[in-house]
């Protein structure tokens, strides 16, 4: 379903005017989408059905979602241990991920992943990976590729505010301008790297500045507003592909704490609620879809009815699907040569 | 439809915990993603979202209690004109049920208890004994490991034009040791890549290459640099075949000089084996000979998977016969027997195989007829060579320039256990560095190195001479 909004974005949105009414609608179809998938993994990991880490993309789902409208067929997208988003924006399917949520046969690494660990070639998403930071060096690794192929492809390597200290993403940079690798580096900057926020962990005044030094551009962006990364998203992947590496810092908010056991109390329930009730991505696409008169309360509910009817169909899915045959202990170690 | 709302688990050990706060009260309207209570475990205090919608229809377990199981309803949910469910209609809270997990997988078979006296010396079915040898050398010419690692690498890179070499001084400077010398001119500045000094960054960005389906080879000045890396090295390459659930594969070669050279002190002075050689999803390397260099990359280089090729700066100046035919392979996962001998199996890679021979030559001087095996590979190990060479000769000392703690002699020492326990006629010894930090000064580096000397006062020790 993603899949739509992908065509449909060839010609880049000029202003943060709304879309047209059909793009409009799956906008907001596949973020709802990844909003009750989330709650509803929340829910199977509070039942004790999901195990381990279970990071949470609530309040975060206009960056992913606008960022894939610049998407194209043979791109690549590799990102953190915050994956669910970013696998059902690139029309990954919503039962192979729950299942491998809940660890079971039908999941994406058939259930030898988890949550964190999750591909599809087919759809150019490269993981899931939960070491921080990592995915970034990995990201310039496929935007090489892109280059070393000369196919016109581009490499979207998401990470967060904390990820934006490590060593190895200022090496990445340096690579990726070096070699003119087309690269758009997508900083989901939620304000807090587990429990530190940003002013106590960053030096400096911003993150999107840091490739300055490396001749790498960047610009900060509201990414809580869809019609504004879907612009900057189309502007910055259009100069990746064309001259090399990119940077967007977008502006977000993670409502849930960094993972399911975390109490949050480095932040107050007021902050929260604040930006939830003003900048909530999905709850003001909503109210402007409904002001400029695009889509009526029917048919926000009937798209309402179709997404909980696809999570349910997942979540009976990744509950029904077997756990992986005792023998699947000791297969994809090696590939046979 | 009355949806009852059960008691969370916040964490995968969390099995009760206290219902300390409602937000909400009977009669109120929820919205997915309202805060409606607050529970409070040992270690935190969360709050509980609502996922479904509805009216709240009764609240099944007061605030304040504690010891609320994890999996008990603690409220009822009504859809709009419903009517509130009487009290007793949904049961009352139970102690935690299961949650829904189909059984445990059950645990693999034990080993067959020992059977009596092993008469069979058949070495099948251990690994390595279903792997071929290579054939014949046939007609060869004097090489050095150096030029038998670079022919190598530019004969499969004329065949796949998806194989290219990366990293420090690899491409202008001819390589910070000449092994990749003439590739530059041959193939180009796209497919020979001079990279900054930066190794976790261009390890990283060379599994990514290979994850988008190029087989990129990785040279490190050292592998003692390959430090900044070994992030990308082991949780990147080596696992994510498995955790991808056979999706996702990683061909690349990290290649470079492992060990101690000369006289360059304890930070460029380590060997790797047994590190690499721990984890499940590498394949590790150590060549001796010029022919093995030039037959065991070009097999790593076609390899599906993720090699670690560990080579040594001494031997890189050394000259061997190499087979002329440029498809000579030689495959993973098969030991070479350098010398055949009756009373001792010695075991080797890498420079220490020159060692060993030594070692061989003054033993028989004394009588002792030692076989010396080269590993070659030291993951997967060819644990059927090494078996059947010491059930024939009943003694085993192991050689390594590495530490002992945790090396490849130990690895070798509980295999000959496992698998050679009533042929050993003596203990297994370990012939290793020394374990402290590779000194600087040249007496005390010697002594920190194995030696022949130590090698044949090991063999004598276990053949009781």
């Amino acid at each position: 379903m993603a899949r739509t909004a992908r065509t449909k974005a060839t010609n880049p949105v000029a202003t943060n005017e709304l879309p047209s009414a059909d793009v409009v609608e799956q906008l907001y179809r596949d973020m709802l989408l990844i909003r009750r998938f989330e709650e509803r993994a929340g829910q199977m990991y509070g039942m004790g059905l999901i195990g381990g880490f279970c990071h949470l993309y609530i309040g975060q789902e206009a960056v992913v979602v606008g960022m894939q409208t610049t998407v194209r067929e043979g791109d690549s997208i590799i990102t953190s241990y915050r994956d669910h988003g970013h696998m059902l924006a690139c029309g990954m399917d919503s039962k192979g991920v729950m299942a491998e949520l809940t660890g079971r046969e039908g999941g994406y690494s058939r259930g030898k992943g988890g949550s964190m660990h999750m591909f599809s070639k087919e759809k150019g998403f490269y993981g899931g990976h939960g070491i921080v930071g990592g995915q970034v060096s990995l990201g310039v690794g496929l935007g090489f590729a892109h280059k070393y192929r000369n196919d016109g492809g581009c490499s979207f390597v998401y990470y967060g505010d904390g990820a934006s200290n490590q060593g190895q993403v200022f090496e990445s940079y340096n690579l990726a301008s070096l070699w003119k690798l087309p690269v758009v580096f997508v900083i989901e900057n939620n304000q807090y790297g587990m429990g530190t926020a940003v002013r106590r962990s960053a030096a400096g005044e911003s993150l999107f500045e840091r490739g300055k030094g490396f001749g790498i551009p960047g610009k900060k962006v509201d990414g809580m507003d869809i019609a504004t990364v879907m612009r900057e998203g189309a502007e910055a992947t259009a100069y990746a592909r064309e001259k090399g590496p990119v940077i967007l810092e977008m502006e977000t908010y993670r409502y849930r704490g960094h993972s399911m056991s975390d109490p949050a109390k480095y932040r107050s329930r007021e902050e929260v609620a604040k930006m939830r009730e003003e900048r909530d991505p999905i709850e003001s696409l909503r109210a402007r879809i409904l002001a400029a008169g695009m889509m009526d309360e029917a048919a926000f509910k009937s798209i309402d009815q179709d997404v909980r009817a696809v999570v349910a169909a997942a979540a009976e899915f990744a509950q029904q699907s077997p756990e992986p045959d005792p023998a699947e202990l000791y297969t994809d170690i090696l590939l046979d040569a | 439809m009355a949806i009852e709302i059960l008691m969370p688990a916040l964490s995968p050990t969390m099995e009760e915990g206290k219902l300390a706060k409602w937000l909400v009260k009977e009669g109120d309207e929820v919205k997915s993603g309202d805060v409606i209570a607050e529970i409070e475990t040992d270690k935190a205090t969360m709050e509980f979202e609502a996922v479904d919608e509805g009216k709240v229809g009764r609240i099944l377990v007061a605030e304040g209690t504690e010891g609320v199981a994890v999996n008990a309803p603690i409220m009822v949910l009504i859809a709009d004109g419903e009517a509130v469910p009487a009290a007793g209609a949904t049961p009352a809270p139970a102690p935690a049920a299961a949650p829904a997990k189909p059984a445990a997988a059950p645990a693999k078979a034990p080993p067959a208890a020992p059977s009596a006296p092993i008469v069979a010396a058949s070495v099948d079915g251990l690994p390595g004994a279903d792997i071929a040898a290579e054939g014949p050398m046939g007609e060869t010419q004097t090489l050095t490991v150096r030029e038998a690692l670079r022919d190598a690498m530019a004969e499969e890179m004329r065949k796949d034009a998806g194989i290219f070499v990366m990293g420090e001084e690899v491409a202008e400077y001819q390589g910070a040791y000449k092994v990749t010398q003439g590739l530059l001119d041959e193939f180009g500045a796209d497919r020979v890549k001079d990279t900054p000094i930066t190794e976790h960054g261009f390890a990283g960005l060379g599994v990514g290459a290979a994850m988008a389906g190029l087989r990129p080879i990785v040279e490190f000045m050292t592998w003692n640099f390959a430090m900044q890396g070994i992030d990308h090295i082991i949780n990147s390459a080596a696992k994510t075949l498995y955790m991808s659930g056979g999706q996702m594969g990683c061909p690349i070669v990290f290649r470079g000089p492992n060990g101690a050279a000369s006289r360059v002190g304890a930070q460029h002075s380590q060997c790797y084996a047994s590190w690499y050689g721990h984890v499940p999803g590498l394949i590790v390397v150590s060549p001796y000979s010029a022919a093995d260099a030039k037959g065991l990359l070009k097999s790593a280089i076609r390899n599906p998977n993720p090699v670690v090729f560990l080579e040594n700066e001494l031997l890189y100046g050394q000259s061997f016969e190499v087979p002329t035919a440029d498809d000579w392979t030689v495959p993973l996962g098969k030991a070479k027997i350098l010398r055949e001998g009756t009373d001792v199996t010695i075991t080797a890679f890498s420079l220490m195989c020159r060692t060993a021979l030594e070692a061989a030559d003054a033993l028989a001087e004394q009588g002792i007829s030692a076989e010396v095996i080269d590993l070659r590979t030291i993951r997967p190990l060819d644990v059927a060579t090494i078996i059947a060479s010491v059930r024939k000769t009943n003694r085993l000392v192991t050689l390594e320039e590495g530490w002992p703690y945790a090396g490849i002699g130990s690895e070798l020492a509980i295999l000959a256990m496992e698998h050679a326990f009533d042929w050993l006629d003596a203990p297994v010894v370990r012939v290793t560095g020394e374990d402290v930090p590779m000194p600087y000064a040249a007496n005390l580096e010697k002594l920190a190195l194995p030696t022949v000397e130590g090698i044949v006062a090991a063999v004598r020790q276990v053949t009781y001479a």
